[in-house]
Protein backbone atom coordinates (compact mmCIF):
# COMPACT_ATOMS: atom_id res chain seq x y z
CA UNK A 1 0.00 0.00 0.00
CA UNK A 2 1.28 3.41 -1.00
CA UNK A 3 -0.04 6.76 0.18
CA UNK A 4 -0.46 9.64 -2.26
CA UNK A 5 -1.32 13.04 -0.86
CA UNK A 6 -4.37 14.63 -2.52
CA UNK A 7 -2.42 17.91 -2.62
CA UNK A 8 0.13 16.31 -4.96
CA UNK A 9 -2.71 15.28 -7.28
CA UNK A 10 -4.08 18.83 -7.19
CA UNK A 11 -0.67 20.32 -8.03
CA UNK A 12 -0.13 17.87 -10.88
CA UNK A 13 -3.57 18.43 -12.41
CA UNK A 14 -3.04 22.22 -12.24
CA UNK A 15 0.33 21.93 -14.00
CA UNK A 16 -1.01 19.54 -16.66
CA UNK A 17 -3.98 21.83 -17.46
CA UNK A 18 -1.58 24.67 -18.21
CA UNK A 19 1.02 22.66 -20.11
CA UNK A 20 -1.58 20.85 -22.22
CA UNK A 21 -3.13 24.12 -23.35
CA UNK A 22 0.11 25.89 -24.22
CA UNK A 23 1.81 23.17 -26.19
CA UNK A 24 0.53 20.65 -28.69
CA UNK A 25 1.82 17.07 -28.24
CA UNK A 26 4.81 16.23 -30.49
CA UNK A 27 2.91 13.54 -32.40
CA UNK A 28 0.17 16.02 -33.36
CA UNK A 29 2.74 18.68 -34.36
CA UNK A 30 4.55 16.22 -36.61
CA UNK A 31 1.27 14.96 -38.11
CA UNK A 32 0.46 18.57 -39.12
CA UNK A 33 3.98 19.02 -40.54
CA UNK A 34 3.77 15.77 -42.54
CA UNK A 35 0.32 16.71 -43.83
CA UNK A 36 1.70 20.06 -45.01
CA UNK A 37 4.39 18.27 -47.03
CA UNK A 38 1.93 15.79 -48.53
CA UNK A 39 -0.91 18.24 -49.21
CA UNK A 40 -1.23 18.77 -52.99
CA UNK A 41 -3.62 21.77 -52.83
CA UNK A 42 -1.91 25.16 -52.41
CA UNK A 43 -4.54 26.90 -50.29
CA UNK A 44 -4.70 23.89 -47.98
CA UNK A 45 -0.91 23.77 -47.69
CA UNK A 46 -0.88 27.43 -46.68
CA UNK A 47 -3.42 26.83 -43.90
CA UNK A 48 -1.45 23.87 -42.57
CA UNK A 49 1.64 26.05 -42.49
CA UNK A 50 -0.28 28.73 -40.53
CA UNK A 51 -1.35 26.06 -38.03
CA UNK A 52 2.35 25.35 -37.51
CA UNK A 53 2.99 29.09 -37.02
CA UNK A 54 0.19 29.19 -34.45
CA UNK A 55 1.84 26.44 -32.40
CA UNK A 56 5.13 28.38 -32.40
CA UNK A 57 3.50 31.74 -31.54
CA UNK A 58 1.60 30.12 -28.66
CA UNK A 59 4.82 28.75 -27.25
CA UNK A 60 6.79 31.98 -27.67
CA UNK A 61 4.09 34.16 -26.12
CA UNK A 62 2.96 31.64 -23.51
CA UNK A 63 -0.55 31.82 -24.94
CA UNK A 64 -3.03 28.96 -25.19
CA UNK A 65 -2.80 27.69 -28.77
CA UNK A 66 -6.59 27.77 -29.01
CA UNK A 67 -8.96 30.08 -27.12
CA UNK A 68 -11.29 27.16 -26.47
CA UNK A 69 -9.27 25.73 -23.63
CA UNK A 70 -12.04 23.20 -23.32
CA UNK A 71 -13.66 21.21 -20.58
CA UNK A 72 -10.90 19.51 -18.62
CA UNK A 73 -11.19 15.78 -19.28
CA UNK A 74 -9.11 14.16 -16.56
CA UNK A 75 -8.24 10.48 -16.85
CA UNK A 76 -6.77 8.68 -13.88
CA UNK A 77 -5.21 5.24 -13.98
CA UNK A 78 -5.20 4.51 -10.32
CA UNK A 79 -3.16 1.63 -8.92
CA UNK A 80 -5.39 -0.48 -6.68
CA UNK A 81 -2.67 -0.51 -4.01
CA UNK A 82 -2.74 3.26 -3.69
CA UNK A 83 -4.38 5.03 -0.79
CA UNK A 84 -5.29 8.68 -1.38
CA UNK A 85 -4.84 10.96 1.62
CA UNK A 86 -7.74 13.34 1.08
CA UNK A 87 -10.64 13.70 -1.33
CA UNK A 88 -9.68 12.60 -4.83
CA UNK A 89 -12.45 14.33 -6.76
CA UNK A 90 -11.99 17.54 -4.82
CA UNK A 91 -8.24 17.42 -5.51
CA UNK A 92 -8.85 17.08 -9.26
CA UNK A 93 -11.35 19.95 -9.29
CA UNK A 94 -9.04 22.13 -7.19
CA UNK A 95 -6.29 21.37 -9.69
CA UNK A 96 -8.49 22.38 -12.62
CA UNK A 97 -9.61 25.56 -10.80
CA UNK A 98 -6.00 26.54 -10.10
CA UNK A 99 -4.65 25.56 -13.52
CA UNK A 100 -7.32 27.49 -15.39
CA UNK A 101 -6.84 30.50 -13.12
CA UNK A 102 -3.04 30.60 -12.92
CA UNK A 103 -2.65 29.66 -16.59
CA UNK A 104 -4.97 32.43 -17.89
CA UNK A 105 -7.14 29.77 -19.51
CA UNK A 106 -10.73 30.34 -20.55
CA UNK A 107 -13.53 29.36 -18.22
CA UNK A 108 -15.96 27.62 -20.49
CA UNK A 109 -18.17 25.58 -18.16
CA UNK A 110 -21.79 26.34 -17.22
CA UNK A 111 -23.18 24.83 -14.03
CA UNK A 112 -26.37 23.60 -15.65
CA UNK A 113 -27.01 22.67 -19.29
CA UNK A 114 -30.31 24.58 -19.48
CA UNK A 115 -29.93 27.40 -16.96
CA UNK A 116 -26.39 28.14 -18.19
CA UNK A 117 -24.58 30.14 -15.52
CA UNK A 118 -20.79 30.05 -15.95
CA UNK A 119 -19.10 28.37 -12.98
CA UNK A 120 -16.29 30.90 -13.37
CA UNK A 121 -13.43 28.47 -12.76
CA UNK A 122 -13.89 25.77 -15.43
CA UNK A 123 -14.91 23.16 -12.88
CA UNK A 124 -16.13 20.54 -12.64
CA UNK A 125 -13.64 18.37 -14.48
CA UNK A 126 -14.91 15.44 -16.52
CA UNK A 127 -13.24 12.78 -14.42
CA UNK A 128 -12.77 9.12 -15.37
CA UNK A 129 -11.01 6.73 -13.05
CA UNK A 130 -9.74 3.33 -14.12
CA UNK A 131 -8.40 0.94 -11.54
CA UNK A 132 -5.21 -0.83 -12.58
CA UNK A 133 -2.83 -3.18 -10.76
CA UNK A 134 0.08 -1.66 -8.87
CA UNK A 135 0.70 1.37 -6.72
CA UNK A 136 1.21 4.24 -9.09
CA UNK A 137 -1.16 6.92 -10.38
CA UNK A 138 -1.10 8.15 -13.96
CA UNK A 139 -2.89 11.41 -14.64
CA UNK A 140 -3.81 12.62 -18.13
CA UNK A 141 -5.46 15.94 -18.81
CA UNK A 142 -7.16 16.43 -22.18
CA UNK A 143 -8.72 19.89 -22.59
CA UNK A 144 -11.53 19.17 -25.04
CA UNK A 145 -12.89 21.97 -27.21
CA UNK A 146 -16.56 21.94 -28.13
CA UNK A 147 -16.36 23.06 -31.75
CA UNK A 148 -15.42 19.50 -32.52
CA UNK A 149 -17.25 17.87 -29.60
CA UNK A 150 -20.52 19.27 -30.98
CA UNK A 151 -19.99 17.42 -34.26
CA UNK A 152 -19.64 14.01 -32.60
CA UNK A 153 -22.34 11.33 -32.91
CA UNK A 154 -23.43 7.93 -31.68
CA UNK A 155 -25.52 5.27 -33.36
CA UNK A 156 -26.80 1.88 -32.30
CA UNK A 157 -26.24 -0.15 -35.46
CA UNK A 158 -27.63 -3.63 -36.07
CA UNK A 159 -25.17 -6.52 -36.17
CA UNK A 160 -26.23 -7.02 -39.81
CA UNK A 161 -24.86 -3.53 -40.61
CA UNK A 162 -21.39 -4.94 -39.91
CA UNK A 163 -18.14 -3.20 -40.73
CA UNK A 164 -19.66 -1.52 -43.80
CA UNK A 165 -22.28 0.08 -41.56
CA UNK A 166 -19.56 1.33 -39.24
CA UNK A 167 -17.62 2.85 -42.14
CA UNK A 168 -20.75 4.52 -43.51
CA UNK A 169 -21.59 6.05 -40.12
CA UNK A 170 -18.05 7.38 -39.56
CA UNK A 171 -17.95 8.95 -43.04
CA UNK A 172 -21.48 10.36 -42.65
CA UNK A 173 -20.49 11.97 -39.33
CA UNK A 174 -17.34 13.55 -40.80
CA UNK A 175 -19.32 14.76 -43.83
CA UNK A 176 -21.98 16.35 -41.61
CA UNK A 177 -19.29 18.00 -39.48
CA UNK A 178 -17.86 19.66 -42.59
CA UNK A 179 -15.90 22.80 -41.82
CA UNK A 180 -17.23 23.19 -38.27
CA UNK A 181 -14.82 21.13 -36.13
CA UNK A 182 -11.67 22.98 -37.33
CA UNK A 183 -10.29 20.39 -39.75
CA UNK A 184 -7.84 18.74 -40.05
CA UNK A 185 -9.59 16.63 -37.46
CA UNK A 186 -8.71 13.57 -35.43
CA UNK A 187 -11.46 10.97 -35.39
CA UNK A 188 -11.93 8.82 -32.28
CA UNK A 189 -14.16 5.81 -32.90
CA UNK A 190 -15.59 3.52 -30.22
CA UNK A 191 -17.10 0.26 -31.39
CA UNK A 192 -18.92 -2.19 -29.14
CA UNK A 193 -19.78 -2.19 -25.44
CA UNK A 194 -23.05 -0.41 -24.74
CA UNK A 195 -24.54 3.03 -25.48
CA UNK A 196 -22.35 4.71 -22.86
CA UNK A 197 -19.24 2.55 -23.25
CA UNK A 198 -19.02 3.21 -27.00
CA UNK A 199 -18.83 6.94 -26.29
CA UNK A 200 -16.25 6.33 -23.57
CA UNK A 201 -14.13 4.27 -25.98
CA UNK A 202 -14.33 6.97 -28.66
CA UNK A 203 -13.14 9.62 -26.21
CA UNK A 204 -10.41 7.31 -24.92
CA UNK A 205 -9.22 6.62 -28.46
CA UNK A 206 -8.28 10.32 -28.71
CA UNK A 207 -5.64 9.77 -26.03
CA UNK A 208 -3.61 7.47 -28.27
CA UNK A 209 -0.61 9.08 -30.05
CA UNK A 210 -1.42 9.56 -33.73
CA UNK A 211 1.58 7.53 -34.88
CA UNK A 212 0.47 4.45 -32.92
CA UNK A 213 -1.97 2.31 -34.90
CA UNK A 214 -4.37 -0.03 -33.12
CA UNK A 215 -2.48 -3.08 -31.82
CA UNK A 216 -5.00 -5.39 -33.49
CA UNK A 217 -4.07 -5.57 -37.20
CA UNK A 218 -7.72 -5.83 -38.20
CA UNK A 219 -8.53 -2.50 -36.57
CA UNK A 220 -5.24 -0.93 -37.68
CA UNK A 221 -6.23 -1.70 -41.29
CA UNK A 222 -9.72 -0.27 -40.67
CA UNK A 223 -8.16 2.92 -39.23
CA UNK A 224 -6.06 3.32 -42.37
CA UNK A 225 -8.93 2.61 -44.73
CA UNK A 226 -11.20 5.12 -42.97
CA UNK A 227 -8.46 7.77 -42.96
CA UNK A 228 -7.97 7.35 -46.73
CA UNK A 229 -11.72 7.54 -47.32
CA UNK A 230 -12.08 10.65 -45.12
CA UNK A 231 -9.20 12.30 -46.93
CA UNK A 232 -10.86 11.61 -50.26
CA UNK A 233 -13.90 13.70 -49.23
CA UNK A 234 -12.15 16.94 -50.20
CA UNK A 235 -13.30 18.97 -47.16
CA UNK A 236 -9.70 19.97 -46.43
CA UNK A 237 -8.11 22.17 -43.75
CA UNK A 238 -10.69 24.65 -42.39
CA UNK A 239 -13.17 23.21 -44.90
CA UNK A 240 -11.81 25.28 -47.82
CA UNK A 241 -11.02 22.17 -49.88
CA UNK A 242 -7.98 19.93 -49.96
CA UNK A 243 -6.73 16.49 -49.07
CA UNK A 244 -6.05 16.89 -45.36
CA UNK A 245 -9.47 16.56 -43.76
CA UNK A 246 -8.19 14.28 -40.97
CA UNK A 247 -4.80 13.61 -39.43
CA UNK A 248 -5.74 10.24 -37.95
CA UNK A 249 -8.52 7.78 -37.23
CA UNK A 250 -8.18 6.02 -33.87
CA UNK A 251 -10.44 3.08 -33.12
CA UNK A 252 -11.03 1.35 -29.79
CA UNK A 253 -13.29 -1.66 -29.47
CA UNK A 254 -14.69 -3.95 -26.76
CA UNK A 255 -17.06 -6.91 -26.45
CA UNK A 256 -20.73 -6.18 -26.97
CA UNK A 257 -24.16 -7.86 -26.83
CA UNK A 258 -25.24 -10.44 -29.45
CA UNK A 259 -28.03 -8.09 -30.50
CA UNK A 260 -26.03 -4.88 -30.83
CA UNK A 261 -23.33 -2.92 -32.62
CA UNK A 262 -22.91 0.46 -30.90
CA UNK A 263 -20.64 2.95 -32.67
CA UNK A 264 -19.57 6.34 -31.37
CA UNK A 265 -17.57 8.93 -33.28
CA UNK A 266 -15.85 11.54 -31.14
CA UNK A 267 -14.41 14.25 -33.34
CA UNK A 268 -11.44 16.27 -32.19
CA UNK A 269 -9.82 19.26 -33.89
CA UNK A 270 -6.23 19.84 -34.95
CA UNK A 271 -5.77 21.29 -31.45
CA UNK A 272 -5.97 17.85 -29.86
CA UNK A 273 -4.25 18.57 -26.58
CA UNK A 274 -3.23 16.12 -23.88
CA UNK A 275 -0.56 15.88 -21.25
CA UNK A 276 0.23 13.09 -18.80
CA UNK A 277 2.26 12.59 -15.65
CA UNK A 278 2.87 9.57 -13.42
CA UNK A 279 3.05 9.78 -9.65
CA UNK B 1 -7.21 38.39 -54.74
CA UNK B 2 -6.06 40.05 -51.54
CA UNK B 3 -7.78 43.14 -50.21
CA UNK B 4 -7.17 45.53 -47.34
CA UNK B 5 -10.49 46.55 -45.82
CA UNK B 6 -11.12 49.17 -43.18
CA UNK B 7 -14.27 49.30 -41.11
CA UNK B 8 -16.70 50.86 -41.82
CA UNK B 9 -16.45 49.47 -45.33
CA UNK B 10 -18.43 50.91 -48.22
CA UNK B 11 -21.04 48.92 -50.06
CA UNK B 12 -18.79 48.80 -53.15
CA UNK B 13 -15.82 47.53 -51.15
CA UNK B 14 -17.87 44.68 -49.71
CA UNK B 15 -19.41 43.89 -53.10
CA UNK B 16 -16.03 43.34 -54.75
CA UNK B 17 -15.06 40.66 -52.18
CA UNK B 18 -15.50 37.19 -53.66
CA UNK B 19 -15.51 33.82 -51.92
CA UNK B 20 -11.89 32.68 -51.62
CA UNK B 21 -10.35 36.17 -51.54
CA UNK B 22 -7.94 37.03 -48.74
CA UNK B 23 -8.75 40.04 -46.59
CA UNK B 24 -6.63 42.02 -44.15
CA UNK B 25 -9.22 43.69 -41.95
CA UNK B 26 -8.60 46.80 -39.83
CA UNK B 27 -10.80 48.86 -37.55
CA UNK B 28 -13.43 48.26 -34.88
CA UNK B 29 -14.88 44.81 -34.44
CA UNK B 30 -17.32 43.72 -31.71
CA UNK B 31 -17.18 40.29 -30.11
CA UNK B 32 -20.38 38.34 -29.60
CA UNK B 33 -21.23 34.66 -29.21
CA UNK B 34 -24.47 32.76 -28.60
CA UNK B 35 -25.42 34.32 -25.28
CA UNK B 36 -24.67 37.89 -26.43
CA UNK B 37 -26.58 37.33 -29.69
CA UNK B 38 -29.58 36.19 -27.69
CA UNK B 39 -29.46 39.34 -25.59
CA UNK B 40 -28.96 41.60 -28.61
CA UNK B 41 -32.09 40.08 -30.18
CA UNK B 42 -33.97 40.58 -26.91
CA UNK B 43 -32.94 44.27 -27.00
CA UNK B 44 -34.26 44.55 -30.55
CA UNK B 45 -37.50 42.78 -29.52
CA UNK B 46 -38.07 45.33 -26.77
CA UNK B 47 -37.34 48.18 -29.15
CA UNK B 48 -34.21 49.10 -27.20
CA UNK B 49 -30.83 50.03 -28.62
CA UNK B 50 -28.36 47.17 -28.72
CA UNK B 51 -25.06 47.77 -26.84
CA UNK B 52 -23.30 48.89 -30.01
CA UNK B 53 -24.48 50.44 -33.26
CA UNK B 54 -25.20 47.55 -35.60
CA UNK B 55 -25.34 49.76 -38.66
CA UNK B 56 -22.27 49.00 -40.79
CA UNK B 57 -20.79 46.93 -37.97
CA UNK B 58 -18.49 43.91 -37.89
CA UNK B 59 -18.95 41.10 -35.38
CA UNK B 60 -16.31 38.51 -34.49
CA UNK B 61 -17.57 35.26 -32.97
CA UNK B 62 -14.91 34.86 -30.33
CA UNK B 63 -14.55 34.15 -26.63
CA UNK B 64 -10.91 34.98 -25.85
CA UNK B 65 -8.81 33.59 -23.03
CA UNK B 66 -7.98 36.08 -20.22
CA UNK B 67 -5.18 38.52 -20.98
CA UNK B 68 -1.80 38.50 -19.25
CA UNK B 69 -0.59 41.76 -17.69
CA UNK B 70 0.56 44.12 -20.41
CA UNK B 71 -1.46 42.39 -23.15
CA UNK B 72 -4.87 43.51 -24.40
CA UNK B 73 -6.23 40.03 -25.02
CA UNK B 74 -5.38 36.35 -24.69
CA UNK B 75 -5.78 33.70 -27.34
CA UNK B 76 -8.58 34.74 -29.71
CA UNK B 77 -9.56 32.40 -32.54
CA UNK B 78 -13.08 32.08 -33.96
CA UNK B 79 -15.88 29.91 -32.64
CA UNK B 80 -18.33 27.92 -34.79
CA UNK B 81 -20.55 30.43 -36.59
CA UNK B 82 -23.44 28.04 -37.17
CA UNK B 83 -24.53 28.48 -33.55
CA UNK B 84 -25.32 32.11 -34.35
CA UNK B 85 -27.45 31.21 -37.41
CA UNK B 86 -30.69 31.53 -35.46
CA UNK B 87 -29.89 35.15 -34.61
CA UNK B 88 -27.81 36.44 -37.55
CA UNK B 89 -30.60 37.36 -40.00
CA UNK B 90 -32.05 39.65 -37.34
CA UNK B 91 -28.71 41.44 -36.88
CA UNK B 92 -28.11 41.61 -40.63
CA UNK B 93 -31.49 43.26 -41.14
CA UNK B 94 -30.46 45.78 -38.48
CA UNK B 95 -27.29 46.73 -40.38
CA UNK B 96 -24.58 44.17 -39.54
CA UNK B 97 -22.26 43.97 -42.55
CA UNK B 98 -19.34 41.73 -41.63
CA UNK B 99 -19.48 38.46 -39.70
CA UNK B 100 -16.22 36.78 -38.70
CA UNK B 101 -16.12 33.16 -37.56
CA UNK B 102 -15.54 29.68 -38.87
CA UNK B 103 -17.63 26.95 -40.44
CA UNK B 104 -20.80 26.60 -42.44
CA UNK B 105 -23.84 28.93 -42.38
CA UNK B 106 -27.51 28.15 -42.94
CA UNK B 107 -29.35 28.98 -46.17
CA UNK B 108 -31.42 31.49 -44.26
CA UNK B 109 -28.30 33.39 -43.18
CA UNK B 110 -26.96 33.36 -46.74
CA UNK B 111 -30.27 34.71 -48.09
CA UNK B 112 -30.19 37.48 -45.51
CA UNK B 113 -26.56 38.30 -46.45
CA UNK B 114 -27.54 38.66 -50.11
CA UNK B 115 -30.51 40.86 -49.16
CA UNK B 116 -28.33 43.08 -47.00
CA UNK B 117 -25.05 43.10 -48.97
CA UNK B 118 -23.11 41.52 -46.10
CA UNK B 119 -20.07 39.25 -46.11
CA UNK B 120 -18.96 36.33 -43.96
CA UNK B 121 -15.22 36.14 -43.34
CA UNK B 122 -13.46 33.11 -41.93
CA UNK B 123 -10.66 33.30 -39.38
CA UNK B 124 -8.49 30.25 -38.83
CA UNK B 125 -10.22 27.98 -36.34
CA UNK B 126 -8.01 26.68 -33.57
CA UNK B 127 -5.29 29.24 -34.30
CA UNK B 128 -6.05 31.46 -31.31
CA UNK B 129 -2.50 32.64 -30.72
CA UNK B 130 -2.05 33.59 -34.38
CA UNK B 131 -5.36 35.47 -34.58
CA UNK B 132 -4.63 37.39 -31.36
CA UNK B 133 -1.52 38.91 -32.95
CA UNK B 134 -3.68 41.24 -35.06
CA UNK B 135 -5.73 42.57 -32.14
CA UNK B 136 -4.33 45.86 -30.82
CA UNK B 137 -6.93 46.94 -28.30
CA UNK B 138 -9.77 45.29 -26.43
CA UNK B 139 -12.26 46.77 -24.01
CA UNK B 140 -15.35 45.45 -22.33
CA UNK B 141 -18.60 46.93 -23.68
CA UNK B 142 -21.24 45.09 -21.64
CA UNK B 143 -22.58 41.88 -20.12
CA UNK B 144 -19.55 41.08 -18.03
CA UNK B 145 -21.62 38.35 -16.34
CA UNK B 146 -21.20 36.32 -19.52
CA UNK B 147 -17.48 35.95 -18.78
CA UNK B 148 -15.62 35.01 -21.95
CA UNK B 149 -18.88 35.59 -23.85
CA UNK B 150 -19.18 39.27 -22.84
CA UNK B 151 -19.30 41.87 -25.62
CA UNK B 152 -15.92 43.51 -26.25
CA UNK B 153 -14.83 46.24 -28.61
CA UNK B 154 -11.67 45.20 -30.46
CA UNK B 155 -9.37 47.31 -32.57
CA UNK B 156 -7.81 45.06 -35.16
CA UNK B 157 -4.99 45.72 -37.59
CA UNK B 158 -4.60 43.61 -40.73
CA UNK B 159 -6.49 40.67 -39.30
CA UNK B 160 -5.88 37.81 -41.80
CA UNK B 161 -9.23 36.47 -43.01
CA UNK B 162 -10.69 34.61 -45.97
CA UNK B 163 -13.98 35.44 -47.66
CA UNK B 164 -16.01 32.33 -46.86
CA UNK B 165 -19.36 33.57 -48.21
CA UNK B 166 -19.60 36.71 -50.32
CA UNK B 167 -22.47 39.18 -50.70
CA UNK B 168 -23.81 37.22 -53.68
CA UNK B 169 -24.00 34.03 -51.63
CA UNK B 170 -21.01 32.25 -53.18
CA UNK B 171 -19.77 29.80 -50.58
CA UNK B 172 -16.09 28.85 -50.36
CA UNK B 173 -16.96 25.77 -48.29
CA UNK B 174 -18.79 24.41 -51.34
CA UNK B 175 -16.71 25.96 -54.13
CA UNK B 176 -13.26 25.25 -52.67
CA UNK B 177 -14.09 21.64 -52.08
CA UNK B 178 -15.64 21.19 -55.53
CA UNK B 179 -12.62 22.79 -57.19
CA UNK B 180 -10.19 20.56 -55.32
CA UNK B 181 -12.17 17.39 -56.13
CA UNK B 182 -12.40 18.38 -59.79
CA UNK B 183 -8.64 18.96 -59.93
CA UNK B 184 -7.90 15.61 -58.25
CA UNK B 185 -10.13 13.73 -60.72
CA UNK B 186 -8.40 15.38 -63.64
Amino acid sequence: MRNIDAKLIEDTVARLCIEANLRLPDDVVSAIECAEIEEPWDGAKRILSLLGDNVRIAEEKTLPMCQDTGMACVFLELGQDVHIDGDLEEAVNNGVRRGYGEGYLRKSVVCDPLRRINTGDNTPALLSVKLVPGESLRITVMPKGFGSENMSALKMLKPADGVEGVKRFVLETVEKAGANPCPPIIVGVGIGGSFDKAAYLAKHALLRPLDKPNRDEYYAALEKELLDKINALGIGPQGFGGKTTALAVLIESMPTHVAGLPVAVNISCHATRRKSASL
Amino acid sequence: MEYKISIPASEQELKKLKAGDSVLLSGTVYTARDAAHKRICECLDRGERPPFDLNGSAVYYVGPTPEHDGCCIGSAGPTTSGRMDAYSPRLLDAGLKIMIGKGNRSDEVVRSMIRNGAVYLAAIGGAGALMAASIEEAELVCWEDLGCEAVRRLTVKDMPLTVAIDSEGNDLYRLGRAQYLKEVKE
